[in-house]
């Protein structure tokens, strides 16, 4: 493993660790009782076979994300429109998860496919602008999440709604649609499959073949990449259109598998987590499983405390920013790195 | 050793990627004299010197001036003790005048505004004092390269410099130029001035300095009477080794013409002429070299060859293609390399491996890529290949390209370029920052190449090595190429000086003969 590599992989352990003493502190402010709550915190997900599939559920639409958001990365694209794609996406799949009579193990994967369809011809969107006028896909990408919020709010209030509950909720799924669930006693669904086949894949696309090649390239130096010959207009087009189908897949499964009805009315974060996790994963398919299951344990950690102690999960929201913060601080740990590579040069 | 100015001693740099560019160097300066630094690229020099001028910190050891210890954590340290330096990337504003520049920071008041007429006034007078021909109110920006380093010297001295670094300061000038820029420098000893010279031309070194001190590797290999020491026995010391440069030049049969350029004129945003009427070809089996100092149009003139800008009038064919209907990779198939000046900027992925890097041009071809997947050991094994035959120091072939160093990174893009046997191939500055045994074996490799039949236009500031390669040169001044020499072995690098200076020009029958 390269020096580069592994100082990554300790400083990335050094932030998780502040983060989390940070989360102790704050607990220790704010609780009564700051040794139950800190172990609640630590130990709780543990405890359960519950527990444990919960993070396992949470985790599943984190990586979706996650791999969307480090495809785009890789090609050193910040776009993060994986927000709304989640949310769109849901919304469309929803409708043939609702009224398509389709047979059980069909089903699923058709609302699946409309997503992900979805979610690429979203995608076009900023990828061609970016691709052929340079528009700034950050840009873009947040303003068109906003748009997509309306439209699937609009998908939900106008052709869904089950206007016999009072809450703004859609009809409920066919039974034929929904994920069935893997593991006995908790409510991990078929979508863990479907999210590790999604993990080879990008791996093997990223590392192992010749688009995954052109991307990288790109990302790396776009000069380089025109030079060598690259296509960059399709590299562009293609992580988009890449992110655009992980994003859409992640919305749907997520509501096949956790819910009977479509319920989000508003952006369900998954899109910045994404973000999040892509970084944290330093953009590696592999890492993203490894940061997406270290959030999802926090989650699942300050939900535990929220609900057997005094300590609002708000908290997490703070421990979250910390490890962004410390992360993407380039010269974080920077004063250690450079007397280690002096050590190592003599 | 009381008649040192100053001395540096103990000095390690350590750079954050690994590096050691500097291992317990010392270094002494005596008031007066002219004390060239030389060495390979990358054997130290620079970082010796920037870290004299406060620009990096060392690791570890210490600076005394006048015997007693000074601290330089920053450049503007550094210039209060005295200490000025000219770097080999001028340093000036080009919208403001030559006045305007050499007051930068220290400018002469009138009330809240600037005193323009003092500071011109104050110009003129620091240029008479030190013998430097000089307009005040000339813009920086179209002054020629060689008047521009008068104004960086001057700019140093004017902040009270004493000690004086001058970063290879004839690389950018022609052979006249160097002639009065020593002239300048022998003029600014006698008043008491010390001068640090860095330079990895021997000739020079022998003519102009006292003493001199010679790096290798990051390690002061010794501080001699320049008087003392032969050219060859500073060559030696640079080298290492008895190093054999001499290339064998075989005859060949010249070819069809593979690169054809006709009546390209090109002007910039401001419609600044930059290129005027531009026409040459280059057949198979030669190598055409291009010389002119640097900035009279040979940059854009390779960008336009290379798809870099658009084309605005005349007509570019490469192996018998317009390239403006072409895209890069449609070039690249017709059989086309490209050596590239910045090869920070262009030629290299510093982030990707050596492997990813030597198949960037060749990576969807059937011996890397089979079915949309890359053929990974393939790609290995052509890259170790490639390591040994071109002595690529490097931990492996997964070492990320951008942690080599500048030679061995040019090695990799070399290594590239020819590998995929072009019939057209652009080398631009191809040893640039490379060290010599670097630039030995790419020089071999690209008269191999004319050998076997490529054509190969040569750009290089370089005349050195243009004189060496080329079968034939065209030297390029203000845009327009203003000579041309069919046979080589009748030019002297003295002549051609004359032309890329713009004193003299071929008619015009002579020059079209390149067509």
């Amino acid at each position: 493993m390269s020096r580069e590599r592994s100082f990554q992989i300790l400083r990335t352990g050094v932030s998780m660790v502040i983060a989390t003493l940070v989360a102790f502190a704050i607990i220790l402010l704010v609780s009564e009782t700051p040794m139950e709550s800190i172990k609640t915190f630590i130990v709780g997900p543990f405890t359960s076979g519950r527990y444990l599939g919960n993070i396992v559920e949470v985790t599943i639409p984190l990586i979706f994300s996650g791999l969307a958001m480090a495809v785009l990365f890789q090609t050193s694209l910040f776009n993060l429109g994986a927000e709304g794609i989640f949310f769109l996406s849901g919304a469309v799949g929803s409708l043939i998860a609702i009224w398509a009579p389709l047979p059980a193990f069909i089903h699923p994967f058709a609302a699946i496919i409309v997503g992900a369809i979805t979610g690429i011809a979203v995608m076009f969107i900023p990828g061609v602008l970016k691709a052929k006028f340079g528009a700034s896909e950050l840009v873009t990408s947040l303003m068109l999440n906003n748009i997509l919020l309306g439209v699937g709010c609009y998908i939900l209030n106008n052709v869904m709604r089950d206007a016999n509950v009072s809450s703004l909720v859609s009809l409920k799924f066919a039974e034929t649609a929904l994920l069935s669930k893997l593991i006995p006693g908790t409510k991990v669904h078929t979508g863990l499959l479907i999210v590790i086949g999604a993990v080879v894949a990008v791996y093997i696309f990223l590392y192992k073949s010749k688009w995954g090649y052109e991307l990288r390239m790109t990302g790396i130096n776009i000069e380089f990449a025109k030079y060598s010959g690259i296509n960059i207009v399709k590299v562009i087009i293609l992580a988009h259109v890449i992110a655009g189908i992980l994003a859409g897949t992640g919305g749907v499964v997520e509501n096949l598998g956790m819910h009977k009805r479509f319920e989000w009315t508003a952006l369900p974060g998954y899109g910045f987590d994404g973000a999040m996790i892509a970084t944290l994963a330093g953009n590696n398919p592999i890492g993203v499983v490894g940061a997406a299951l270290f959030v999802a344990y926090l989650r699942i950690g300050a939900d535990l405390v929220n609900r057997f102690s005094d300590i609002p999960t708000e908290m997490i929201s703070i421990l979250q920013c910390v490890i962004i913060l410390l992360i993407s601080a380039e010269r974080f740990l920077h004063k250690y790195k450079q007397k280690w590579v002096e050590k190592e040069a003599k | 050793m009381h008649n040192y100015i100053l001395r540096m001693e103990n000095i390690t740099k350590i750079y954050n990627n690994g590096i050691v560019a500097n291992k317990n160097v010392n270094f002494s300066l005596k008031e007066g004299e002219i004390h060239a630094l030389v060495g390979e690229n990358g054997a130290g020099k620079t970082t010796l010197m920037q870290i004299l001028f406060g620009m990096e910190k060392p690791s570890s050891g210490q600076i005394f001036l006048n015997e007693k210890e000074i601290q330089l954590s920053t450049s503007k340290e550094a210039i209060r003790h005295g200490i000025g330096m000219v770097h080999q990337h001028f340093m000036l504003v080009e919208s403001f005048t030559v006045a305007q520049n050499i007051i930068l920071g220290m400018e002469p008041k009138l009330g809240l505004a600037i005193n323009e007429s003092q500071a011109a006034a104050y110009t003129k007078e620091l240029g008479e004092k030190y013998n430097f021909e000089i307009d005040p109110n000339a813009v920086t920006g179209i002054l020629p390269v060689g008047i521009k380093q008068k104004v960086e010297i001057l700019k140093a001295l004017a902040r009270g410099a004493k000690i004086l670094i001058l970063d290879e300061p004839t690389a950018v000038l022609a052979p006249q130029e160097t002639e009065q820029l020593f002239k300048e420098l022998i003029h600014l000893k006698e008043q008491g001035h010390t001068i640090i010279f860095i330079s990895h031309k021997i000739r020079e070194v022998k003519r102009i300095s006292d003493r001199v001190t010679v790096m290798r590797g990051g390690i002061c290999e010794g501080t001699w009477e320049t008087a003392d020491k032969t050219e060859q026995e500073i060559s030696r010391k640079i080298v290492g080794f008895e190093l054999n440069t001499d290339l064998e030049k075989k005859e060949t049969d010249l070819k069809e013409a593979r690169i054809r350029v006709s009546h390209i004129d090109y002007h910039d945003k401001e419609s600044v002429s930059i290129l005027k009427n531009v026409s040459f070809s280059v057949h198979g089996g030669m190598i055409l070299g291009v010389a002119g100092i640097q900035g009279n149009g040979q940059a854009e003139l390779i960008e336009l060859m290379t798809k870099g800008r658009k084309l605005q009038s005349g007509n570019i064919e490469i192996n018998g293609r317009d390239i403006q209907k072409l895209s890069m990779k449609q070039l690249r198939d017709t059989g086309f390399g490209y050596i590239p000046e910045d090869r920070i900027r262009q030629g290299i992925a510093k982030d990707g491996t050596i492997t990813e890097n030597i198949i960037s041009n060749e990576y969807n071809k059937k011996n890397f890529c089979g079915r949309g997947m890359l053929r990974r050991k393939k790609c290995n094994r052509f890259a170790d290949e490639q390591i040994k035959s071109y002595e690529i120091k490097c931990s492996g072939k997964s070492h990320k390209t951008g942690m080599l160093s500048g030679g061995n990174m040019q090695k990799v893009v070399v290594a590239r370029e020819c590998n995929a046997s072009p019939k057209v191939l652009i080398a631009e500055q191809p040893t640039r920052g490379v060290d010599l045994g670097a630039a030995h074996i790419i020089h071999k490799q690209l008269l191999k190449m004319r050998d076997e039949g490529c054509a190969i236009l040569l750009v290089s500031a370089d005349l050195n090595e243009i004189m060496k390669l080329s079968d034939a040169i065209i030297v390029i001044y203000e845009g327009e190429i203003v000579a041309y020499y069919p046979d080589i072995s009748s030019v002297s690098e003295e002549q051609l000086g004359l032309y890329m200076l713009g004193i003299e020009r071929h008619d015009d029958e002579m020059i079209k003969g390149v067509i």
